[in-house]
């Protein structure tokens, strides 16, 4: 098997001639391996830390780049084309992108999560475009008789001293005849002409008119469509059901259950056990599927305690208990607070915070909840498959798509190579779409009537068959002495099926006694990865307890902070804090400037701070709200983000002016609870979403300038939304908020009077 | 079943449906017309908006049977290619994220406009509120219908 680092080693690029006289190259560091036979030697699931860039350029000079990871709306299929046309000197005008296929060797990962698209693919991409750019000088250097070092290029064109020029494409079939260049020389960041310059959407036009793009638009000649029937609560299952009446309905052609894993499967890290038995209704239209599927007559029973074996990602696999039975929200929410008051595990100690609590003139506590959250994409959970005795095609929206090719080949008991997924633009992901069990139930399904098929979800299906955000809550305490000096920090997390707590995060680092300890409680419902996972919690939680904090010590809530970062900088307290002291200050400064934090022009306003650490990256926002017939408006927002280099601007800010929309809502409205394992909410009219006039009348975005390689920016801006929300409402109503969501239903907030 | 003449986007089509059916699932279904999004089924997200004799509509809600000679609109039919103000305005705008809601966002704009021609915040919120961005995209379509509002 080879190794990560093996594999950084031996990252080498590969140039053929095209049909036409075009040029491809590809940079992979499996194609030594795969030209060697040694494809079969490569764990095809777990290996792709590298990756690879891909450019065609046509004789008529249309430079078309590839790009491996799928769209959701990260602005990928602009800004990964971006970094390779910077290198390769082309001119903007002249680039067309595609969505790659799925294809590890010439692709890499292709995972599209962990705000990882373009930290990851910075260099490689940047590589195979200055690759490139230095073959077709080459070229020309060849054809015109002097040395390459004197070709120049710029905007796709070649030119020398001497008075020549060539297109790209003129010299692209000679400069696939070019050796490969060794060691390449990247630009600095202040040569930049295309990274760092916003450009347009490159499928913008394509949205705006309505082109079928995403995964429910994609059709084939003979295409059937098909619907699942999921047990009506977690913790229950299929017991029998009648067929007769729906299939008498017009238009249907099979009601059949379907099972995805057999008993004793080990489940990898990304496949899923929300409902393992369904009955599916396939017909030959929506309309019909769906009119037939409530004449389904279906018998589902209660579990019981079942075994799962858990593959994860390495190692032997775990055997897991999943608790049978329904749960009822309120019954969580108190089994969390038993739960609490027991041991948990110590992640992290530094110093003696026993000591400290016990010689404490004052302890503050505070508890905070948060419940399980939906992702409710836009675009529900669908997918494409055709399953043949030769092959399995799949074509639809989906983040992973390496992550679920395994699981495919063995459901369907077909080779992997036999698997072939192809990926559209998303309707949204947030996480829900790195759970492949839709492409499973698709395949199963597609095998079964042997036809092409399109499953698609309802919209309560996918509200009511989630992968959720998790459960969570936290009691943080804080000891101080009689100066009122932070001496002790102590933080025990926990949540329904997984604790959030990040133990090696700020305060941590700064504070010298300090303890973060998590417990779980096992659940029957399935829950996954949802922007930002477990930030999107601490964010709300750490952050109102500092700010609380804060304002008993008498201090301002950013210098507050500020000062704990000077002291992790000047003298860390324990050897593995995760953040860096001065990004993370830079970010609170940034916010503190540019909204007027603390001046007389802002005085009277409700305003909320918070910041946070994640993926990667630093945010930090300045919320300021108001009281609207009895609601509470966050009337505006100054937001302050640490993501290294920004390579599309203005793209960028769309980002966080919609991570903050986002978390603003999700603070506000967002719930997903359930009463008998049955979720309450089951499609937008009990759902809450933000809508327009929730939304902020303005987002001012401010990126810390810097030539850090990029970080990433999905999911950072979106945890501190929640905490500078719950800061902002005190402010606003002279009551803290320590359960999500803040926002109940039905009650007129009063707006605090006098200051 | 019973056989519909719809006129949709300047020519007449012909279906063969279920009464009952959404306007949504004909054009998605039926007429390949994929511009048109599901999103709730139940008139609640906005997805789906289409034009009926230039008023906004949640196609998702809306039989085919209650449509007779009034003319559908959908997002495909817009403008031939794109050069409708208000998807001119979502262009100039950088509106779109992930883009699934933006057809309906865009139709239901382009009704505001067309009743509205210089709406205020107020009249924008009113308009749109039926229609949810799950990136949150919000900001920049108020900015964009204000922009298309000035063509």
């Amino acid at each position: 098997m080879e190794t990560k680092k093996n594999t950084s080693r031996r990252s080498f690029l590969i140039s053929s001639a095209l049909a036409g006289g075009g040029l491809m190259l590809s940079f992979s560091w499996l194609t030594e391996a795969r030209a060697a036979g040694k494809t079969e030697a490569l764990n095809l699931a777990g290996q792709w830390h590298e990756l690879t860039g891909y450019i065609r350029i046509t004789p008529d000079n249309v430079i078309k780049i590839m790009v491996p990871n799928p769209e959701f709306g990260q602005n990928v299929m602009t800004s990964l084309p971006m970094m390779v046309a910077e290198e390769l000197d082309a001119d903007w005008k002249n680039v067309v992108v595609e969505m790659a296929p799925h294809d590890n060797l010439k692709f890499g990962s292709q995972f599209t999560g962990g705000s990882m698209s373009v930290r990851t693919y910075w260099k490689p991409l940047r590589n195979a475009g200055a690759s490139a750019r230095l073959m077709l000088c080459e070229a020309a250097a060849q054809a015109w008789g002097v040395p390459g070092s004197e070709i120049t290029t710029k905007a796709g064109v070649l030119s020398h001293a001497g008075g020549k020029t060539a297109t790209y494409g003129e010299m692209a079939a000679k400069a696939a005849a070019v050796p490969v260049p060794k060691n390449v020389k990247l630009k600095a960041p202040k040569d930049f002409t295309i990274v760092s310059r916003s450009k347009k959407n490159t499928e913008g036009v394509k949205v705006v008119t309505g082109k079928p793009l995403f995964g429910l638009d994609y059709r084939q000649e003979g295409m059937l469509i098909a619907m699942v029937q999921h047990p009506p609560a977690f913790g229950m299952k299929l017991k029998s059901f009648d067929a007769a009446q729906a299939l008498k309905m017009p238009g249907i052609t099979g009601v059949f259950p379907i099972r995805l894993f057999e008993e004793g499967y080990e489940r990898s890290a990304f496949d899923t056990r929300t409902f393992n038995e369904l009955v599916v209704v396939v017909g030959r239209t929506t309309w019909e599927v769906m009119n037939a599927k409530k004449k389904l007559k279906v018998q589902w029973e209660v579990t019981t305690d079942t075994k799962e074996k858990v593959k994860g990602w390495s190692g032997p696999a775990r055997e897991e208990i999943v608790p049978g039975g329904l749960e009822s929200t309120a019954l969580q929410l108190t089994q969390m607070q038993e739960r609490a008051k027991q041991a948990a595990t110590v992640l992290r100690k530094d110093g003696d915070p026993e000591a400290a609590f016990k010689g404490a003139a004052h302890v503050i506590e505070r508890t905070y909840t948060a419940p399980f959250l939906a992702h409710n994409t836009m675009e529900p959970m669908n997918f494409f498959a055709h399953v043949t005795a030769e092959k399995a095609l799949l074509v639809g929206p989906l983040q992973a798509p390496s992550l679920v090719t395994g699981t495919l080949a063995k459901v369907l008991n077909m080779p992997v190579d036999k698997v072939e997924i192809q990926m559209t633009r998303m309707g949204g992901g947030f996480g829900r779409r790195a759970y492949g069990h839709y492409l499973v139930e698709a395949a199963l399904i597609s095998k079964k009537v042997n036809a092409p098929v399109k499953l698609m979800y309802t919209r309560e299906d996918d509200m009511t068959y989630g992968i959720y955000r998790p459960m969570y809550t936290a009691t943080y305490r804080a000891a101080l002495d009689a100066e009122k000096n932070l001496i002790g920090f102590h933080v025990k997390g926990g949540g329904i099926p997984e604790h959030p707590i990040a133990a090696n995060r700020f305060p941590a680092g700064a504070v010298d006694n300090y303890l973060a300890e998590g417990w779980e409680i096992p659940s029957n419902i399935t829950i996954g990865a949802f922007r930002a996972p477990r930030s999107n919690f601490n964010a709300a939680a750490e952050q109102s307890f500092l700010d609380e904090l804060a304002e008993f010590m008498g201090k301002d809530p950013i210098s507050f902070r500020l000062d704990l970062l000077k002291r992790a900088k000047a003298n860390p307290v324990g050897k593995n804090n995760e953040y860096d002291a001065d990004r993370y200050a830079g970010v609170l400064e940034l916010v503190r400037d540019k909204s007027g934090w603390g001046s007389s022009a802002q005085a009277g306003k409700h305003r909320g701070v918070a910041a946070y650490f994640c993926h990667n990256s630093y945010a930090a926002h300045v919320v300021d709200m108001v009281v609207r017939n009895g609601e509470p408006y966050v009337e505006q927002v100054t937001s302050a983000i640490d993501c290294g280099i920004v390579v599309n601007p203005d793209a960028a800010q769309n980002m966080v002016q919609g991570a903050v929309v986002d978390g603003i809502g999700n603070a506000l409205y967002g719930a997903l609870t359930h009463k008998d394992g049955a979720a309450e909410q089951t499609n937008f009219h009990n759902y809450r979403m933000i809508r327009h006039n929730e939304a902020p009348k303005s987002i001012d975005v401010h990126f810390v300038q810097n030539e850090i390689d990029p970080t990433g920016l999905g999911e950072p801006p979106f945890p501190p939304v929640f905490g500078a929300v719950a800061n902002a409402l005190y402010k606003t109503t002279g009551k803290r908020h320590y359960n999500q969501p803040f926002r109940p239903e039905g009650v007129k907030l009063q707006e605090k009077t006098g200051e | 079943m019973a056989t519909f003449q719809l006129k949709i986007n300047g020519k007449v089509r012909k279906v063969e449906v279920d009464p009952a059916t959404p306007v949504l699932w004909v054009l998605r279904d039926h007429l390949n017309l994929q511009g048109t999004k599901y999103g709730c089924g139940m008139a609640q997200c906005g997805a789906c908006t289409i034009h009926v004799d230039g008023m906004a509509m949640r196609s998702c809600s809306y039989p085919v049977s209650a449509v007779g000679k009034q003319a559908i609109t959908t997002i495909e039919g817009l403008s031939a290619n794109g050069e409708h103000p208000v998807q001119q305005a979502w262009l100039d705008h950088d509106v779109a994220q992930c883009g699934y809601c933006q057809a309906g966002q865009i139709m239901s704009a382009a009704a505001l406009l067309k009743g509205n021609p210089a709406p205020s915040d107020e009249d924008i919120d009113a308009a749109m509120s039926g229609n949810i961005c799950r990136c949150g995209t919000y900001l920049r379509i108020k900015e964009a219908i204000k922009s298309a509002a000035k063509k």
